[in-house]
This record gives C-alpha cells, sequence and structure tokens, in this order.
C-alpha cells in the first residue's frame, strides 16, 4: 500500500477559489477542496443541481478552477459517460472525468442512470456527497436521510423510514473501487480519491457532509459532528477492491481497538433528532453494536503487531 | 452508389457518413433498425464512432449533451415515449446551443399505447428551440441528416430530423448513398468555439440571474434573458442558413431544391393542401385526381417546421382561395399546430383580410389509423367546393365513431 498522506505531504496547490457561496461550517468546502487537490489540474467535473452548485458560484463567476459541465438533476452519470465517450473519440484519454452529486443526486433521482454506467463500467470516478437530505431546497428528507430525522417535509413526525445503504448497492456492481469517507477526515478521503482514479472502470466514493443549517448545529462544530458519526460507529469509513470490504482510517481504529463511543452523543448534538426518545436510540445502538461485533470479532482474531 | 434499403438504413449510412463521433441510444419501436444498424456499422469496425447503449432516452440525450460540450460530433435518435422521455434535456441541448442532431422516427404517444405512426410526438416538442425538419422520403432522409449535420453547426442550435415510422423507416425505396470523399468535402470536421478543456477551464451553465451581471474583469455578462433572445436571433437565422446549406449540397451533390417546403402543381392552384412527411406524397394522387375533375389544386409539403419560415410559406399561399391542413397531431382543446401556425402566418403576411384565404384542418391519421385515398379525395373536394361556406372547424378523417 502506497504511504499515506499527511499535512504535510498534502498539495498546497488549491483549485477552489477562497470565498464560496457554500454555508459557513459546510462540510462540503472542506471535502471538495481536498478531492480537487487530489484530482489535480488535469480533471473535468459533472454537476448535477445540488448544493455544489451553489458554491461553485453564480453566472458569470465560479469558485473552482478546473472546467465543469453543469447537467440535468437525473442525468450527472449519463452526462459523464458521454464525456468519457467523447475524449475517447478524441483520443484525450488522460483527462479524468468526475462527477460530483449530492445524495438525492446520487440514491433517488440519479440512480437508475448511476447504475447504467456502473453496470457498462464506464470509465469515470462519481462522487456522492450525502448531507442526508436536499438541503439547498430547504431541507426535504432524501432516500439518505436516517431515521427520525425531522425535515421540512417529515415536520412532526421525522422520517419514518431508515437510511438508503447508496454504497452497498453500488459495490453490489462489482465496480473495481467503492469507498465511504466523511468530511471530517480529509487526509482519508485525499488517499482515497488518489487511489480510485488510478482504477479503471467506473468507481464509486461516498463521503458523508455535516450540515450546520440542515441536521441543526452550531457551524463550528462540523468536523466534530463528522468525527462523532465515525466514532459512534454510525458510519464506518472503509473501501470495497475486487469485492473485498476493508475498514479504513478512524473505523479501522475502532475495530482495533473495540470500543465505540454511545451513539446519543451523535444524536443529542443535532436539532433534526430532537424527537428521538431513549427506546428509539437504543434500539439504533443495537443496530450498531450488532453491526460491529463481527468487525471486533475479525480485529480479535488478527491482532496485528 | 445506388442501393434499396430502408428508410433506416438510410439515416444509418447518413450518420456514418457524417462521421459522428459519438452516438447514445435507447431501443424504441420504430427506430431499433437505424440504431442496430449503427451499433453493427461501429462493431465491425466500419464506422469509427463509440456506441453507448445506455439505460434510457434522459440518459441517451445526457451522452449526447456531455460528448457534444466536450467538442465531439453526436447523434441520438428516438420515438414517441423515447422522445418525451428526453424532454428535458431536449430543452436543455438547445439552451446550452449544442449542434446535435437526432432522427425523430415518428410515432403516436400513449396512452393508450400505440406502436404506429402519426406526428404527436415531436409535434409536442416544437417550444423547445430545436430546429424540426420533416422529410418525405429515403433520399430525403440520409440527404437530410448530412444537411442537418451542417445546420446545426453553422448556428449551433441541435436539429430533429423527423420521418414516418413503418411508412418510411420500414419501407424499402431507392436512394443514392453518397460517396464518402463527396461527404468530407461537403461536411468539414466539428470543430466548436469553445469545448470542456482543463487548459482552458470553463464552467457551462451556471445558474444565472434574471439581471445581467458583470464577470471578475467587470466586463457585463448576459442574463438568462439575454441567452435566451439570442437563441430566438440565432433560430430566425437558421432560416437563411439552411438555404445556404442547400445551395452547397446541391453544388457537392447535385440535388436538392427549395430547402423550407417542397410544392406539387401549386402554380395556378386554387386550393392548397399543407402538411408535413410522407403524407405529402401521398396527397399527390389526390392532387392529380381533382385536376382530372377540373379543380385547380396543389399541395405545399412543409420540411422545415421550426424555425417556422412564416414569411415564405404565407408567399407560396399567395393567391389561394382555399388552404386546406391535412395534420398527424393535434393541439388538444383546439386545432392542429401546424394549421394555427400557417393561419398566424397568413395573418401577418398575407395582406389585406379579403385577400385571405379560408383555412380548414383535417385530423387523420393518428395512432397509424390507415389513410385511404378515397377519404382525402372527397374530403379535399368538399372543402374545394363548400369550403368558403362551410362551417370553418375541425373535421377528422376516417374516424369511426
Amino acid at each position: 500500500m502506497h504511504m499515506k498522506t499527511t499535512i504535510l505531504s498534502l498539495p498546497e496547490e488549491e483549485f477552489v477559489h477562497p470565498g464560496t457561496r457554500a454555508c459557513s461550517g459546510c462540510g462540503l468546502g472542506i471535502a471538495y477542496r481536498i478531492a480537487l487537490k487530489a484530482l489535480g489540474k488535469n480533471t473535468i467535473l459533472v454537476v448535477p443541481p445540488s448544493c455544489l452548485t451553489v458554491l461553485q458560484g453564480l453566472y458569470p463567476v465560479a469558485a473552482t478552477m478546473l472546467p465543469c459541465l453543469n447537467v440535468t438533476f437525473a442525468s450527472t452519470a449519463a452526462a459523464s459517460t458521454g464525456m468519457v465517450a467523447a475524449l475517447k473519440a478524441l483520443n484525450k484519454p488522460d483527462i479524468k472525468v468526475v462527477a460530483w452529486a449530492g445524495d438525492g443526486g446520487t440514491a433517488d433521482i440519479g440512480l437508475q442512470a448511476l447504475s447504467g454506467a456502473a453496470e457498462r463500467g464506464d470509465n469515470f470516478l462519481f462522487i456522492c456527497y450525502d448531507n442526508e437530505g436536499y438541503m439547498n431546497t430547504g431541507v426535504q428528507r432524501s432516500g439518505t436521510t436516517p431515521q427520525w430525522a425531522i425535515t421540512a417535509n417529515t415536520p412532526i413526525k421525522g422520517k419514518m423510514q431508515q437510511k438508503k445503504d447508496v454504497p452497498a448497492i453500488m459495490a453490489a456492481h462489482h465496480l473495481s473501487y467503492v469507498a465511504t469517507c466523511s468530511a471530517s477526515y480529509p487526509l482519508d478521503l485525499y488517499d482515497k480519491v488518489k487511489k480510485a482514479v488510478t482504477l479503471s472502470g467506473l468507481k464509486y466514493i461516498h463521503i458523508q457532509i455535516p450540515c450546520p443549517p440542515g441536521w441543526g448545529f452550531e457551524a463550528r462544530y462540523a468536523v466534530k459532528l463528522g468525527k462523532l458519526a465515525v466514532e459512534t460507529g454510525l458510519f464506518e469509513l472503509y473501501e470495497v477492491e475486487q469485492d473485498v470490504q476493508r475498514l479504513t482510517g478512524a473505523s479501522g481504529k475502532i475495530a482495533d481497538k473495540r470500543s465505540l463511543v454511545p451513539v446519543a452523543e451523535f444524536f443529542k448534538a443535532q436539532s433534526r433528532f430532537r424527537l428521538m426518545n431513549s427506546s428509539q436510540i437504543e434500539k439504533i445502538q443495537e443496530q450498531i453494536n450488532k453491526k460491529w461485533a463481527g468487525a471486533f470479532e475479525i480485529a480479535g482474531d488478527t491482532d496485528e503487531p | 452508389m445506388h442501393i434499396i434499403e430502408s428508410g433506416n438504413v438510410a439515416a444509418a449510412q447518413g450518420v456514418k457518413l457524417s462521421r459522428a463521433q459519438v452516438i447514445a441510444a435507447y431501443p424504441i419501436t420504430p427506430q431499433t433498425p437505424l440504431t442496430e444498424k449503427l451499433s453493427e456499422f461501429i462493431e465491425s469496425g466500419e464506422m469509427d464512432a463509440q456506441y453507448v447503449p445506455v439505460e434510457s432516452e434522459h440518459s441517451a440525450l445526457a451522452v449526447c449533451i456531455a460528448a457534444s460540450s466536450t467538442g465531439a460530433r453526436a447523434f441520438t435518435a428516438t420515438s414517441a415515449n423515447g422522445l418525451l422521455y428526453m424532454h428535458e434535456q431536449i430543452h436543455w441541448a438547445a439552451g446550452a446551443r449544442l449542434p446535435l442532431v437526432m432522427c425523430v422516427v415518428n410515432r403516436g404517444v400513449g396512452a393508450p399505447w400505440t406502436i404506429w405512426n402519426d406526428h404527436q410526438d415531436s409535434i409536442s416538442q416544437r417550444d423547445t428551440g430545436w430546429i424540426q425538419i420533416y422529410v418525405n422520403d429515403h433520399q430525403q432522409i440520409i440527404d437530410g441528416v448530412i444537411k442537418a449535420f451542417m445546420l446545426a453547426e453553422e448556428v449551433m442550435i441541435p436539429v430533429m430530423l423527423c420521418y414516418d415510422g413503418y411508412l418510411l423507416s420500414h419501407t424499402y425505396m431507392p436512394f443514392e448513398v453518397p460517396g464518402q470523399e463527396q461527404v468530407d468535402a461537403f461536411l468539414p470536421p466539428y470543430k466548436p468555439a469553445y469545448a470542456l478543456d482543463p487548459a482552458h477551464p470553463a464552467n457551462l451553465n451556471t445558474v444565472t440571474l434574471p439581471e445581467v451581471r458583470v464577470d471578475a474583469k467587470g466586463r457585463t455578462a448576459h442574463g438568462y434573458m439575454e441567452i435566451r433572445y439570442l437563441l430566438q436571433e440565432d433560430m430566425q437565422g437558421a432560416i437563411k442558413v439552411m438555404s445556404r446549406v442547400e445551395e452547397r449540397f446541391k453544388e457537392h451533390f447535385g440535388r436538392g431544391g427549395n430547402p423550407h417546403y417542397e410544392t406539387y402543381r401549386c402554380e395556378d392552384a386554387r386550393f392548397i393542401a399543407v402538411s408535413m412527411g410522407s403524407l405529402s406524397y401521398h396527397l399527390r394522387e389526390v392532387i392529380d385526381s381533382l385536376r382530372d375533375d377540373g379543380i385547380k389544386a396543389g399541395i405545399m409539403s412543409i420540411h422545415l417546421y421550426r424555425p417556422f419560415p412564416a414569411q415564405v410559406i404565407a408567399q407560396g399561399l399567395e393567391g389561394a382561395e382555399g388552404v386546406v391542413v391535412f395534420e398527424k397531431a393535434l393541439s388538444y382543446g383546439y386545432e392542429g399546430a401546424l394549421c394555427s401556425d400557417v393561419k398566424a402566418a397568413l395573418y401577418t403576411f398575407n395582406g389585406s383580410r379579403k385577400k385571405r384565404p379560408f383555412v380548414h384542418n383535417y385530423i387523420l391519421g393518428l395512432g397509424g389509423r390507415e389513410i385511404k385515398t378515397t377519404d382525402l379525395y372527397e374530403a379535399f373536394k368538399d372543402t374545394c367546393l363548400n369550403g368558403g361556406k362551410a362551417d370553418v372547424g375541425l373535421k377528422w378523417i376516417g374516424l369511426k365513431i
């Protein structure tokens, strides 16, 4: 395995202008800046309507220094395929095509086109930045909004259904690479993006993005919230290569240490979960414990020096 | 080379000769033989292009939109509900000013399901900002595809080339296939003013504001309304550009004529039928019969439907006492869209109220309902004899209710 990137070895060149239109404390600002560093200059982006459209700014000003094609909501993956096909036809194989869609544009309206491109094995990287709701339209529920979250269209009882597991759906397409990341662990994200673009076919990276207005916390706690999601074991950092899944970074360390922060700490830090009662929290804690029991067992069996 | 083949194969030959670089399509009857043929050309190595077998028509146009934005010549084809599934992307391609070419193999629209021919699919896409051309035979299909790429790239507006499902797509007719060298001499490779490029980054199709706005260097950039105004201006300009493309085509290939419409026995006609597609050639037989009866009738077949060449159409109808529009589509709650357009053209360009002809509208052939020559003859004759007096309104041919 290649050397892990550190804060000292992270490239200094920036591809996002300072002063974007993102909300203060937006996790996407971190993830976008770091991932673009990993992608480098020879990249074309494909973006559907989402918070990233807002972040990138209003015509004729753009916050990104990379070329970018804004496309219709459902068509991100198909447009990326078209770009790859054109670059092939024009004999420009070195240019990377990278799609950046939100959770709605990936898990909901964009899923059909994404599945089609994944099945065809079209050669691009698809990044889903998951802030767990339709945030730029005013915080409505999406397929990846977690259960019990209050949103603008689940205003009284909260969302009744569980979060859709999109990375698992993508892994079921037997891709060359599937990974999960968090905006709160930028170096893990950097290394995964860097690895993904060396592989052929469709690669999928799912980034959890803490969203201060959508989740209901103060902007200064964005990184803390992202870390809590990982430390409680609610959200895992992993990668899937050749259909084999492996925990990475902070999640790998949790497996090694066999200790989880109580999930109540994550829920209580956000106003979107204000209606959750203790039995609902307890039930999710049980699900987490069950989910991690296997990982703890494997870690115990293969204690590395 | 003179060959006998189907209309779909004529279209595929035109796409191959035009050296389309990216083709994306989703199967739908009666378009399928066209895109099957293209995949065969590409798999066999006869054609150098990327073929993307997408999972939906919405994605087919997404592939073409992105490919064109990246600098490649792109093509797709569809019919009926496939075209409607593209609807959002159809608007997008025009707004983004991409010179795509799409064949629409005309078919009726569900519900209820029909797989047979009418024009409701493409007519319903009239207001999307695409150039729409309707052709009448196999030669016009193959030539039309080649000319469509040139027209689209000259004005940076996408072109829909529409031809009748089954009646043209699946029938076999003789036509001339031009040589590759001949087509290369006519149609240069696609060279856009800008294509997405990391060396020259640009952010395309970003959010625009209601007002104009200055860029980072202090220059005023267009707002949404200016961008849309320019689309309208260039659409209007495309009427003349199409004439130039036609002249150039005639110089290179020795065939062609009026690119906007085609007439038959209209010179001294008192009554002129107006229609689009293969129905126009069907109506020629009726015109001959009416002439035998001593009725001076003619037929104007409109090729360019959008932009609508209203002035030249009004000129072409000048002197007629009656105009009868035969249509395979309907703007439900009013009349055929072509009829409304023809009326508007006459209102604007044909002088005084007294000189304007009466205009009648027949709806026929919906969902592939058989169009009998005798029915056409009787309907047209009745209108010629009584049209000026009869109740002006929509009439149906072949309706059994």
